[in-house]
């Protein structure tokens, strides 16, 4: 067994540092994947993602390629994307319409959109007395073993026991909260473009560094600047500059020392939310002209309090960082224990002002898009950072800052007043991490 | 004979500014209004309120250039360079307005470390003749490769 093979993970993980073999051996990777990835809720997508039966789109979680797929009765599955025959991959494209049944490509097996076995060419006289057909749940589709959605979102685990997704997710659901209760309908569709891109660094490094809030006016220094500089010279000439230079020259404006007065809350599965420094309820027109079909549509008391809500992050152990009020997220796909595929989507908000559709948009194209303005910088440094922990100068990576000084509330831990570049968020992740790790199917 | 003259020499110029790293000139090379653009989707008809991977006015592309020139820009500080071939020119029209419409094709082979990556597709120029030459007021930018998954990104205009 390969478990063997690996030392003990206990001796791995300590309260205030982690041993760089977490990051680098394979082996454990592996186990991350059997343990963590194929066993607990993984973003699989979002439900307008697949509209019409037999859409689909393929997608990875752990080491098993899968399929979300709309079935004739308007349920959301996810299969594996195999033929129970000869192992055929079904669909071999990343999306697209099954049409009424998935029919494989190699000897014509066809599939109900829930998986269910439909036919074989010339079923009764090729497998009569033997033990295959219809009634074999082997020559079905493998579903996965549990699927749930929360306000459209679905996720999947591949472990038929465990915790519901609700429970899982537990306070990080606001992430999913925050971003639908910003429509003034409650709800958001997806905007049908995915943005790729591969990251040649372990999948944790990504994950610590979404709310490593001392990290950005460090990292990002060199867009903050020159969008600010730009963002003067606009304001200089017309009065107003468009927001979107705002949410670049944030990188610069907010310095380390103001870092420290926000906040992150971090959570037993590994989940922490970083509350917000944007400002994104500014009072220009377009932001008053959204405010009034809000106030329609919920009451004042109710808008003031969904519009009050002020996070920038909420990240989602293993996979998921949200960025809510922004409408987008990011679903982390390991792919070895040195590349790390993130798939990056944005919604709309069903009923609101185009306008405010654009503001999101503007910090899509140029924070996450392949051309990024913001992530250039990280991706350097995570794979600086994945180089360096390859290496044998040293054993271990720190997670000291503030460390002692974390305030311990009823099912959170909580950084203390100005402490908000604590690395508590990675110190709780590891934490979750070992107790993952340690639990035996 | 003599503008497919002209137009070729424009875009060879200005594929050899960007492989020079000549930001602010190739910057110049647009109208005040001008934008490049690499669309998200070859189906896509605008940039405006759409998701993009470049939409860029000059005011974007000097947050670009100034961000590449700082020296805190980390991702930076490696070696890399590019080497763009520009080719198959065709002048699809002239407007009324006096806009030539444009098409080429291009190849762009980037060297970052010891990892080389190639970018190729069309491009598509909308140009303007001023009395300094031809100046872009749109740069369409379909890349072959724009929906396959990006091992890291692009820094700067392809």
């Amino acid at each position: 067994m390969l478990q063997e093979h690996v030392p003990d993970l206990g001796k791995f993980v300590e309260p205030d540092r982690v041993r760089r073999e977490v990051y680098v051996d394979p082996r454990i990777f592996e186990l991350e994947m059997q343990r963590i990835h194929e066993r607990y809720w993984i973003y699989c997508g979002h439900e307008s993602q697949v509209p019409k039966p037999g859409d689909y789109y393929t997608v990875q979680i752990g080491r098993q390629p899968m399929l979300m797929v709309r079935g004739r009765d308007g349920k959301v599955h996810v299969l594996y994307n195999r033929c129970p025959h000869r192992g055929n991959m079904m669909c071999g494209d990343r999306h697209g319409n099954a049409g009424e049944f998935f029919r494989c490509s190699y000897h014509a097996w066809t599939f109900q959109h829930d998986g269910a076995l439909r036919s074989i060419p010339m079923m009764e006289s090729g497998y009569a007395g033997t033990r295959y057909g219809k009634h074999n749940p082997d020559c079905s589709m493998k579903k996965a073993a549990r699927v749930e959605s929360y306000r459209g979102f679905v996720f999947a685990s591949l472990a038929a026991e465990g915790p519901t997704l609700l429970e899982f997710l537990g306070e990080s659901r606001i992430a999913f909260d925050d971003m639908c209760d910003r429509a003034p309908g409650g709800e958001v569709e997806i905007v049908p473009n995915c943005f790729r891109v591969v990251q040649h660094s372990n999948w944790k490094i990504f994950l610590e560094n979404q709310l490593d809030a001392l990290h950005p006016s460090v990292v990002h220094q060199s867009t903050g600047r020159a969008a600010m500089e730009v963002e003067n010279l606009i304001r200089k000439q017309t009065g107003q500059a468009p927001l979107s230079y705002h949410m670049l020259s944030a990188f610069a404006a907010v310095t380390i020392e103001k870092w420290d007065g926000f906040q992150t809350l971090n959570y037993p599965y590994g989940h922490c939310i970083l509350t917000g420094y944007m400002g994104l309820r500014p009072k220009d027109p377009d932001t008053l002209a959204y405010e009034k079909v809000m106030q329609k549509a919920y009451g004042k008391q109710r808008m003031e309090e969904i519009l009050g809500v002020n996070i920038h992050h909420v990240l989602i152990y293993p996979g998921l960082s949200v960025q809510s009020a922004l409408q987008q997220l990011r679903a982390v796909r390991p792919l070895g224990v040195d590349r790390t595929l993130t798939e990056i989507w944005h919604f709309r908000l069903k009923g609101a002002p185009e306008a405010i559709y654009r503001r999101s948009l503007a910090y899509y194209n140029l924070v996450n898009s392949p051309a990024t303005l913001i992530n250039a910088d990280d991706l350097e440094n995570f794979w600086k950072c994945h180089q360096g922990l390859s290496s044998d100068g040293g054993d271990w990576v720190s997670f000291g800052r503030h460390f002692g000084r974390d305030l311990e509330k009823p099912g959170r831990v909580e950084t203390g007043p100005n402490m908000g570049t604590s690395e508590a968020p990675m110190r709780n992740q590891m934490k979750a991490w070992a107790r993952y790790m340690r639990a035996r199917a | 004979m003599k503008t497919q003259h002209q137009v070729e020499q424009f875009l060879y110029r200005q594929a050899e500014l960007l492989d020079a790293k000549q930001w602010q000139q190739y910057i110049d090379l647009f109208t005040p209004d001008g934008v490049y653009w690499v669309p998200a989707d070859p189906a896509h008809r605008t940039w405006e309120g759409m998701p993009a991977i470049f939409a860029e006015d000059r005011n974007l592309m000097t947050v670009r250039m100034k961000r590449v020139l700082h020296p805190d820009a980390w991702s930076q500080r490696p070696m890399w360079a590019t080497n763009h071939v520009v080719s198959n020119v065709v002048i699809e029209k002239a407007t009324a307005a006096g806009e030539l419409h444009v098409r080429s094709r291009f190849h762009m082979l980037e060297l970052r470390r010891d990892d080389v990556r190639h970018f190729a597709g069309s491009y598509r120029h909308r140009l303007k003749k001023t009395k300094d030459g031809y100046r872009i007021k749109l740069q369409r930018v379909d890349m072959t490769n724009a929906q396959a998954a990006y091992d890291y990104v692009l820094q700067v205009w392809v």
